[in-house]
């Protein structure tokens, strides 16, 4: 199991028990599998995701990334498990504006010490990116710009890929086309998918699916 | 309508107090530092102008002699012809081994006659009484005090309209104090003149008439270059302050634009809102120039008594009174905050003014962007230093060479951008680390924001390298110069001319080299000259400092066929070996040689001494430098005090003098490294608030990177070491422009401001501490964002990633 959340709990400061953000959610995640989170604006689907990224501290329950606990983890503890094990994709691209798209799709593989050059340029030839490694992410499309991130996302060949709203920036057609392209280089490669969306259409395109209401699952 | 877009745009300030703060202190700073400057500057001024006028010098004009004095009987001629003149005779007198400025006048014609019969009645006495032997002295109370214990022949009046340092006398008193029977050092001309009187320029062609505005004091005159130098000290504080300024509301503006977008498409006008905005920039210019005023009234209070010191060592002048509010220098800054405000936000606004109403909100200077304006500053940059060459190469003096200095600055702190962007291309070609390579690209790409910070401390680095080189240079040139200059052991002064012989004599038995040290008083082209009579010795031919001189320069002196100038009195009047100056009138020679004098603003001759003494006989012979093994100083001078009742403080040793000298040199130059170490400070402060403001942008870049694996610890780590490599870079590109500026002050500011041209020294030891403290500025600066980035909540960096900045 790739990835196992346990009951877990999440409140932020001027919460209560009754209205923490995360009431005892659990759920687990194979290697090759996607799981689709949806729910209401609200409703704690960004904030499991970033517990399950070992971005941020849970209160209660516990999670494990390919088998190591995240309770009791260090800081360093938990920024060795992200450069190794987890990758992140987010809705706004979230590339680095300084490098170049050679680069960016490179850098979180560099910092884990997994980057593998044959790899790489599968990826970029895999997501149409080959003509447009020397340019700056500035000078991209955004759809473009996503499919930078999620070569990056999969260069360190992760455990666990987490993805937030992947495709809430890019057109209907695109998005699909975006996701389709995730989902074959997930299975390829191995790795769990934890999606987080609000449409049902790419919700319909996984494996899995849980459904947050009010911090708890539906 | 204007009011509700007002609260709008006004309400940045609340979300950002930081900025505000940032703002005002920027412009308060460089504010500050200017009104400093011009307070002292105006303080001074003042002081000079209050002393001409209760000399009763002020707005006169007068008749000087273009060498030498004016003869009593030709002032008779031209008071004959109907002219109302008032004669005056000044010098240096000395009693009891203190020197006092003596000025002799008329006093029942000169126009301070009333003040100074009013003074003489409230001591009991009468204006005529001091026309009578033995005189009578009038001097400020704190002179006078000095004066009645220096000596107690003449009695002195204390009159507090008087300036302090100096003795006012009859014309009797101070020609027989003087010893300067029958001359007169200048003519004032007095203001009420009978009309239709032959011009005086028909009547004297031999004097030159100096209107009133010119003519002024020898102090104002002497001091202008220093003043200039201190203003042009301000301005470069002024400058590194508005670099502040301008990055912060542009800053402002940038994170507007969202804001403006949405007033746009709502219905205000852009000429409403342009408006808006420069209303609101005179507004904070306004709050920040009162403190700024308010800061440099403080500055200017502790800068004041450095100040005193630096006349005082440089020109023998002092800033009398304290520091008052004066209209000028208060109105000057407010002026100068409000032009400087909008100076540095000009370029914003009017870039805001082209702003399409559909632009997208706050796009960063990023890549390409960033790359073409580095390039466009470069070009200025280059433009400016051009443009100063040329000022450099067409034009001399003073202000070209200021203009030179501010156009080079200004041009080199264009391309500064350009240079480190190249620096920070080439490290991250040669990075190997993933981390590393972030690290060069990122730094590169915080340049826009960092730029104008970096720019102040390259301006203040380099004014620190140059001015520090300077005056080094200085230091290490004038402890040579005392060493060649001091070449006796003993300095003794007689109290009496009959002590003098018997002391002559008593050192001729005892086979001790005695040098007599006599001098006259004259003035060359207006100005106070010194005319030194030497006695012909090998110390002088072995020891004294000649920069330029003719071959057989000490034989030809020696005979008394020519005579030894100093470099100012040289470089003054451009002269030059085989120039012939005229001492006085009738007595013409030859220059056979020209030598350094530092540390005196002004004009000496030498001559031997008896071609002195058969032109000016009966001169005083009271000083002698004592040539004796250095072993045997103690003991001469136990001798002497023994022998002779000399005081202890009319004998000294070369290593009092040369201390108390080096003394009086580095009291000069306190105002100097204080100014230096206030800019440095600016710089220092513009370096915190461009990270500070920086740092609201930040989060976005640094988020993805932290969601990579990278600790807080390692990004605040980060955070310093960017600093360290943008203050480096600066630091080693302040190293070539500030030996250029060390080189033009030594070689070109110098000579125009004090008449000496210095050889440079280089001091790596001063540049490597000077480094490591622009090192340590910036990590100082950098420390407060790097542990707020250390001690950040997950949660605030996951915002980046929600979306709910």
């Amino acid at each position: 199991m790739v990835l196992t959340i346990r009951n877990v709990t999440k409140r932020f400061p001027g919460q209560t028990a009754e209205t923490a953000v995360l009431r005892g959610v659990s759920l687990n995640l194979e290697g090759g599998r996607s799981l689709a989170l949806t729910g209401e604006s609200g409703s704690g689907k960004s904030t499991l995701l970033h517990l399950a990224g070992a971005l941020d501290q849970f209160d209660s329950g516990e999670i494990e990334i390919g088998g190591t606990c995240l309770s009791g983890l260090s800081d360093s503890q938990r920024a060795a498990l992200r450069r190794r094990d987890v990758s992140l994709v987010f809705q706004q691209f979230n590339l680095i504006p300084s490098l170049n798209i050679s680069k960016n799709i490179a850098i979180h593989a560099r910092l884990g010490g997994r980057w593998d050059e044959g790899w790489e340029k599968r990826l970029t030839d895999r997501l149409g990116l080959t003509g447009l490694v020397r340019r700056y992410p500035e000078q991209l499309s955004g759809g473009q710009q996503q499919r930078v991130a999620i070569a990056r996302a999969l260069a360190v060949r992760p455990k666990l890929l987490l993805a937030d709203e992947p495709t809430g920036n890019l057109d209907e057609t695109a998005s699909a086309a975006v996701m389709e392209l995730m989902l074959e280089l997930v299975r390829e490669s191995g790795t769990a998918l934890f999606l987080v969306t609000h449409s049902e259409a790419i919700a319909r395109m996984l494996d899995q699916r849980l459904h947050l209401r009010h911090g708890t699952a539906a | 309508m204007t009011g509700t877009a007002l609260l709008a745009i006004l309400s940045h300030w609340r979300r950002h107090p930081l900025q505000l703060a940032t703002l005002i202190a920027g412009l308060a700073l460089a504010a500050g530092l200017w009104s400093a400057v011009q307070a002292i500057n105006a303080e001074a001024r003042a002081s000079y102008a209050r002393a001409a006028e209760q000399l009763g010098t002020a707005g006169l004009a007068r008749l000087v002699p273009e060498t030498g004095s004016i003869p009593i009987a030709r002032y008779g001629e031209l008071r004959r012809s109907g002219w109302k003149l008032a004669p005056v005779l000044e010098g240096v007198v000395s009693f009891d081994r203190q020197s006092f400025d003596i000025m002799g006048v008329d006093l029942l014609q000169h126009p301070q006659a009333p003040v100074l019969a009013e003074a003489a009645e409230a001591e009991s006495s009468t204006a005529l009484e001091a026309l009578r032997p033995p005189g009578r002295i009038f001097a400020h109370p704190e002179t006078a005090a000095l004066l009645s214990e220096a000596q107690q022949i003449h009695p002195v009046t204390r009159l507090a309209a008087l300036p302090r340092g100096i003795g006012m006398a009859d014309l009797s008193l101070a020609s027989q104090l003087l010893r300067q029977p029958d001359s007169l050092s200048y003519l004032l001309v007095l203001p009420e003149q009978t009309p239709g009187l032959v011009p005086l320029s028909e009547l004297a062609p031999d004097l030159t008439l100096i209107p009133a505005r010119a003519a002024a004091s020898d102090t104002a005159r002497l001091t202008d270059s220093f003043h200039l130098n201190l203003t042009a000290f301000g301005l470069l504080s002024f400058a590194v302050g508005l670099f502040i300024v301008q990055g912060t509301i542009a800053l402002s503006l940038e994170q507007r634009r969202g804001m403006i977008r949405t007033l746009r498409s709502l219905g205000v006008p852009m000429r409403l809102l342009s408006g808006l905005f420069a209303t609101e920039l005179a507004a904070i210019a306004l709050v920040a120039g009162i403190a700024g005023l308010a800061g440099g009234y403080v500055v200017a209070a502790a800068l004041l008594p450095g100040v005193n010191a630096t006349l005082a060592g440089l020109y023998g002048a002092s800033v009398d009174g304290t520091l008052s509010l004066r209209p000028g220098w208060v109105l000057s800054g407010l002026a100068m905050t409000l032009g400087g405000t909008f100076l540095a936000g000009s370029q914003s606004l009017f870039a805001l003014w082209r702003l399409p109403m559909l632009a997208s909100p706050a796009t960063h200077a990023r890549g390409q962007q960033a790359s073409r304006s580095h390039v466009t500053s470069a070009i200025c940059g280059a433009a400016c230093i051009s443009a100063g060459l040329m000022v450099f190469s067409f034009f001399q003096g003073l202000v070209a060479g200021f203009a030179f200095l501010a156009a080079v600055m200004l041009g080199a702190a264009l391309l500064l951008p350009l240079l480190i962007s190249a620096g920070l291309s080439l490290g991250a070609h040669m990075a190997k680390s993933a981390l590393a390579e972030w690290l060069w690209a990122d730094t590169r790409a915080q340049l826009p924001g960092m730029s104008l910070a970096l720019m102040a401390l390259l301006l203040a680095l380099a004014a620190n390298i140059g001015v520090g080189t300077m005056v080094s240079s200085f230091r290490l040139t004038f402890t040579g110069w005392l060493d060649q200059r001091l070449f006796a052991e003993v300095y003794v002064t007689a109290a009496s001319d009959e002590q003098g012989a018997e002391l002559a004599q008593w050192l001729d038995e005892q086979e001790i080299t005695a040098l007599s040290r006599r001098y006259h008083d004259t003035r060359f082209k207006g100005a106070p000259l010194r005319v030194y009579g030497f006695e012909d010795d090998a110390s002088y031919r072995s020891n004294w400092p000649l920069l330029d001189a003719v071959p057989d320069v000490w034989d030809q002196t020696a005979r008394g066929e020519a005579l030894l100038v100093n470099e100012q009195l040289a470089r003054r009047h451009k002269l030059a070996p085989g120039s012939i100056l005229e001492i006085e009138p009738g007595w013409r020679l030859p220059i056979a040689g020209v030598y350094s004098d530092y540390g005196n603003p002004n004009g000496q001759a030498m001559v031997s001494l008896q071609a002195l003494l058969k032109h000016v006989p009966g001169l005083p012979n009271r000083n002698f430098g004592l040539s004796t093994g250095p072993l045997e100083v103690s003991g001469l001078i136990k001798s002497l005090r023994e022998k002779f009742d000399i005081p202890r403080e009319n004998i000294t040793d070369q290593a009092t003098v040369k201390a108390r000298s080096l003394e009086v040199f580095d009291r000069t130059f306190v105002i100097t490294a204080a100014l230096n170490l206030l800019t440095l400070g600016v710089a220092g402060f513009a370096l915190l608030t461009s990270l500070l403001t920086l740092w609201s942008q930040r989060l976005p870049q640094l988020a993805p990177v932290w969601a990579m694996g990278v600790t807080r610890r390692q990004l605040a780590a980060a955070e310093v070491l960017r600093s360290l490599l943008m203050a480096a870079c600066t630091a080693v590109l302040a190293l070539p422009l500030g030996l250029v500026l060390a080189w033009v002050l030594l070689s070109v500011i110098n000579v125009a401001a004090f008449g000496w041209k210095l050889p440079m020294y280089l001091f790596p030891l001063d540049w490597l501490r000077l480094f490591v403290l622009a090192l340590l500025a910036a990590v100082i600066a950098a420390a407060l964002p790097a542990w707020r980035l250390s001690r950040i909540d997950p949660a605030d960096l996951l915002k980046v990633f929600a979306n709910e900045r």
